[in-house]
């Protein structure tokens, strides 16, 4: 019973926003073109962003759940950093970076590439924020798995690649499954970094949590359709994640 | 806070204590009960607010101040922008305000003022807002990006812009034909117990002196 409290806390404000607009509105509202665009950039971009997450992240997952790194401590806390940092850190970061001004993007503004404003900026302040959720849980999962069934196909003629393919990845891939829906998640509520780094400007930057913001104060009906639709997502991917992995403890 | 200095100097048994925020903000705060003996705010909405809450009273409000708006460029100019009407040309990079906070509905205001009746050609608004990379939340975010060199220009208060050292930034006046006029207004707060003393404090604000003050912080005093 004591039990009950927290949870209907938690529960209770996803309950009052569910309840403040009828189906109906929310239909009308989703077939607004500021709330379309904003849809469509969401899951146009963190798709992107959690790909580019499963490339780059597998690798440096694999490296850090074999204890490849001499600081293995030291990678272990810079993979964790963007999990705590505050997401104006990120977004003033990044633009540091990459920025017309920055490190890094002051030599691409050579060749007339600018990031920040652009789509572009928005996927690499999901990467950001979202790849250490991957990451973690694919080191996890890497690290689960029995090293001497790795040696013993490596001893009977298996390529690194193949053990990879073949070993590595079908006995990892709850982790790597529910790591995916874990950044793809936190990808799609990203803000905060995102209005500092890539700005808000409908359908090319202004994801689904940005046009929340604004509509909060312009249009709050399209900022209902949009959190509902936000945390529909949301509870389908760590619902997917969640099942995934319960699944996989259950089989094994 | 200097006005804060004036007042304390010839009131010496006075310590003004000043609450900065956003007007919405302060007017939700006074609307909620909060304790104050005046309350200034950057335009009408928000005191009509307080005085719908019954905390001010509406004969005791007055018009203190304006503001408008002024061009801001980062200090190497990279837009090699030199009028407001160099905003319309291709390829440029602006920063507005977006138009959910008042100073991103005056320019767009102004910016239609322009293309109506300013010597501008019809579609400067438009060809203008077609360089418009991101609409900011509020002010302070357009001066930050335009300090740190993001974009080639932005539209702020004047009196954001005064507030920085003149080598970071680059300002360029809007002509008064076209730019707008934002009011501010203040009141003492309805049954304060300190109700003298805050009328005191207006009028130090409303005197030459004071607007004086405001004038060098890049506000228009009013001539009176």
């Amino acid at each position: 019973m004591l039990s009950l409290p927290m949870l209907f806390f938690l529960s209770l404000p996803i309950l009052a926003l569910f309840l403040r607009i009828s189906p109906a509105g929310l239909l009308e509202n989703l077939y607004q073109p500021e709330v379309l665009q904003a849809i469509g950039l969401s899951l146009g971009t963190t798709l992107i962003s959690t790909l580019i997450i499963i490339l780059a992240g597998t690798p440096l997952a694999y490296a850090h759940a074999r204890k490849q790194f001499r600081y293995s401590r030291l990678v272990d806390t810079l993979i964790d950093l963007p999990l705590v940092l505050p997401p104006a850190v990120a977004g003033v970061a990044l633009l540091m970076a990459f920025g017309r001004k920055g490190i890094f993007g002051a030599f691409l503004s050579n060749f007339e590439i600018d990031i920040a404003f652009t789509p572009i900026a928005v996927v690499i302040v999901q990467v950001f924020v979202a790849a250490p959720f991957y990451i973690k849980s694919a080191a996890l999962g890497f690290s689960n798995i029995d090293q001497e069934l790795e040696q013993s196909a490596a001893l009977d003629g298996a390529s690194s690649p193949q053990i990879f393919r073949f070993l590595t990845i079908p006995l990892s891939w709850s982790a790597l499954l529910a790591g995916s829906a874990m950044s793809w998640a936190r990808a799609l509520g990203e803000f905060g970094a995102t209005i500092i780094f890539a700005g808000n400007f409908p359908g090319r930057t202004q994801t689904m949590p940005l046009a929340i913001y604004i509509g909060f104060e312009l249009d709050l009906d399209i900022a209902l359709t949009l959190s509902v639709i936000l945390i529909l997502l949301s509870f389908l991917a760590l619902f997917i994640a969640k099942y995934v992995l319960n699944r996989d403890w259950m089989s094994s | 806070m200097r006005f804060k200095e004036v007042f304390e100097t010839r009131h010496p048994d006075i310590n003004v204590v000043i609450s900065f925020a956003g007007s919405q903000q302060i007017a939700q705060q006074l609307s909620q009960g909060a304790p104050g003996d005046l309350f200034a705010s950057a335009n009408s909405r928000q005191m009509e607010n307080v005085i719908n809450s019954s905390r001010v009273v509406e004969n005791s409000v007055q018009e203190f101040v304006h503001n408008k708006l002024v061009l801001i460029l980062p200090e190497d100019n990279p837009g090699n922008i030199k009028t407001l009407g160099d905003l319309s040309k291709p390829n440029l990079k602006i920063i507005l305000a977006d138009e959910s906070v008042p100073v991103g509905a005056y320019s767009q205001e102004m910016l239609a003022q322009a293309s109506q009746n300013g010597g501008y050609e019809s579609e400067f608004k438009s060809k203008v807002l077609a360089n418009v990379v991101s609409y900011e939340e509020n002010v302070r975010a357009v001066l930050t990006k335009i300090l740190l060199g993001e974009a080639d220009a932005g539209l702020v208060y004047a009196s954001d812009a005064a507030g920085e050292s003149a080598g970071d930034l680059l300002v360029i006046d809007i002509p008064d034909e076209i730019n707008i006029t934002a009011r501010y207004y203040i009141a003492p707060i309805d049954g304060s117990l300190n109700k003298q003393i805050a009328l005191d404090f207006i009028s130090l604000v409303c005197s030459a002196e004071g607007q004086e003050i405001l004038n060098d912080y890049g506000f228009v005093g009013l001539a009176r």
